[in-house]
């Protein structure tokens, strides 16, 4: 996290390239932040307009301003039970995949052991299993074991998936914690797992919460396993719910509109809460 | 679980305990704490190990086996019919459809985002203010769910919806095109659509990247007298290779794995005519929706093979790069 302001630039950089710089680095800057961000201020401005409004001039404002696409969509449709259900399956999946990562790779990281790298490839070996690839016996196999249509259909894949990744970010985390301290708190008379819990978690809080982070958005946003394995509708997580309204509200363009937007708004609004931890984790991720 | 067995018959053996200075304690105590440091060890391990097996391992060795029969997903595979499956789908033309969708999503996505992150990367990489706003929204399209973005787009692109009406706004109505609905256009647009979506995260990575690009090698080219350009050209882009390097292998397996996006923006006729279907979008419409889940499965083992290799030859490839880079002509 070098977020810290620069200190004065050098003069060797050369304030020349800076004086020219700054103009096409807004211009650029606002050029592409423009491009990211039209469409999605497009699509929640259109939940204000009628859907009539949007046929006869599909680029225009709201004129005049309605908020009824947006009240019947938080009233008349599943919204509320999509979220909780979202929010159920990413919630226990983050927790489940931060303590189970954080577990083993406590014991690659400051474990000696025979077997220990190649127990450490064996889980890096996971990176290279595509989720999709797997969906199909994965659903045949939660058929047979009767989990269809339960939360844990959703979080179990999602937590067994998530966590090579999260176990490659963790491991060198943990590795980093000097040899002093678990030395120092072995003579305080703390076992491992005292220093584990008493030592090594706090340290390593801002690897959990990246990892957590990511664990969390892979899962709010998952559609093809709930697909497959949620045929229930109330168990409906909101991307399936984007996509039923979506199709079965085909001439309703303002209410899909309102509904697409509505399904963003979590997401955005947890990103922008967590969007230096994301960075900040990515940038102790690629640190070649 | 063979590899913790093979930790519990490795448990006796001395050597496994850390070199180190030693407290001179009696042998009884040691073994003790060894046996204590084994039981943590696969205390701690133990339900990694078998969630990940449970729900990774053993889901691609079913698959692998089902792969092998004729089977409608009722009752115990019986009809078994070698690798016909196999056979069959490299004789199916919406499957070679499919895999040439892939290559194109794959080898569009590197040679499209690559270079325009990169550039970017490098022309924002100095403080300005507002550049964490800037930041935040240009990671907004990659954390957005891909169905939401798919919805999202398949509403502008309409006939005559919104980006019809800009085109024909910019006195550029002789461009619009039925974009999702062209069997030859389809593809493309798709991967307009991934740009959009991806190329955020492209340019996110490379700027975490050249954060740990120290500020002194930079200054002392300039010093030397080196361009901007020599400066990136030299000093810059050869150190964020490892950067680089990351993201090609992220976004070509996620590449290889498109599903969500292609499923919610084009029609299942589009998709089932071969001209925006990919491998798992395939493997989904014919395993799980027509159910013939032995042909489904082969065609997730071969998408999975596919994977595999490109992962392994990435990283030979690379591997062999970062040994050339290091010692010169010694390659493996």
């Amino acid at each position: 996290m070098t977020m810290a302001v620069n200190s004065v630039p050098s003069p060797s950089a050369g304030r020349r390239q800076v004086s020219w710089g700054t103009p096409l680095t807004y211009a650029i800057a606002l050029a592409i932040a423009a491009v990211s961000i039209a469409p999605v201020v497009y699509v929640v401005i259109g939940g204000f307009r009628t859907t009539p409004q949007i046929v006869a001039n599909p680029a225009g404002l709201p004129d005049p301003f309605v908020w009824d696409n947006y009240a019947r969509v938080l009233t008349q449709s599943n919204f509320w039970q999509q979220a909780f259900n979202s929010a159920v399956i990413a919630l226990g999946t983050t927790l489940a995949v931060v303590v189970l990562g954080l577990a083993a790779a406590f014991v690659l990281a400051r474990y000696s052991f025979r077997g220990r790298e190649g127990l450490y490839t064996f889980f890096t070996l996971g990176l290279l299993f595509p989720a999709g690839a797997a969906i199909l016996p994965l659903y045949l196999m939660l058929r047979d074991l009767n989990l269809t249509n339960s939360y844990y259909a959703v979080i179990l894949p999602q937590v067994a998936f998530s966590l090579p990744l999260t176990i490659v970010i963790l491991r060198p985390f943990l590795a980093a914690i000097p040899k002093e301290l678990e030395d120092a708190a072995a003579i305080d008379g703390a076992s491992r797992l005292g220093f584990l819990w008493r030592i090594a978690m706090p340290l390593s809080r801002p690897a959990l919460v990246t990892v957590g982070v990511l664990a969390f958005v892979a899962s709010w946003n998952a559609f093809l396993l709930p697909l497959l394995v949620l045929s229930d509708v109330s168990l409906h997580t909101l991307p399936l719910g984007v996509q039923n309204f979506s199709s079965q509200y085909t001439t309703d363009t303002a209410g899909v509109l309102a509904f697409t937007s509505l399904a963003m708004l979590p997401a955005l609004l947890f990103f922008t809460l967590a969007e230096k931890q994301i960075v900040g984790g990515l940038q102790g991720a690629v640190k070649g | 679980m063979t590899s913790a067995n093979q930790i519990r018959t490795s448990a006796g053996d001395a050597s496994a305990s850390p070199a180190g200075p030693h407290r001179a304690g009696r042998p009884s105590a040691r073994q003790a704490d060894t046996r204590r440091k084994w039981y943590e060890i696969i205390g701690l391990t133990a339900p990694a190990i078998a969630v990940y097996v449970m729900f990774v391992l053993v889901p691609m060795g079913f698959a692998v086996y089902y792969s092998l029969y004729r089977w409608r997903g009722v009752g115990p595979p019986t009809e078994f019919v070698g690798l016909r499956n196999y056979t069959l789908a490299f004789q199916d033309p919406i499957f070679l459809d499919a895999l040439r969708n892939n290559a194109i999503i794959v080898f569009g996505s590197l040679l499209i985002q690559g270079p325009i992150a990169l550039a970017i990367a490098l022309l924002l990489n100095r403080r300005f203010r507002g550049r964490s706003v800037f930041r935040l929204l240009v990671f907004v399209p990659y954390v957005l769910a891909e169905v939401t973005v798919g919805i999202m787009w398949k509403l502008l692109l309409t006939g005559g919806g919104t980006v019809d009406a800009m085109l024909e706004s910019l006195g550029l109505g002789s461009l619009v095109q039925p974009w999702l609905a062209d069997l030859d256009l389809v593809i493309w647009t798709l991967l307009a659509i991934l740009t959009w979506k991806y190329v955020g995260f492209a340019i996110i990575l490379l700027l975490a990247g050249l954060s740990n690009v120290p500020d002194e090698l930079t200054e002392a080219a300039a010093i030397d007298g080196a361009s901007w350009w020599q400066i990136q050209r030299h000093v810059t882009i050869p150190l964020l290779g490892p950067t680089i390097r990351i993201w090609m292998f992220l976004s070509m397996i996620g590449s290889l794995q498109i599903f969500d996006m292609i499923w919610v923006t084009s029609v299942p006729a589009v998709r089932s005519l071969g001209a925006s279907a990919t491998m798992a979008t395939y493997m989904v419409d014919n395993g799980f929706f027509a159910r013939l889940w032995g042909y489904g499965n082969a065609v997730a083992v071969i998408l999975f093979a596919i994977s595999f290799v490109a992962a392994l030859l990435f990283q030979r490839f690379l591997l062999r790069r970062d040994i050339e880079g290091a010692i010169t002509g010694k390659v493996k």
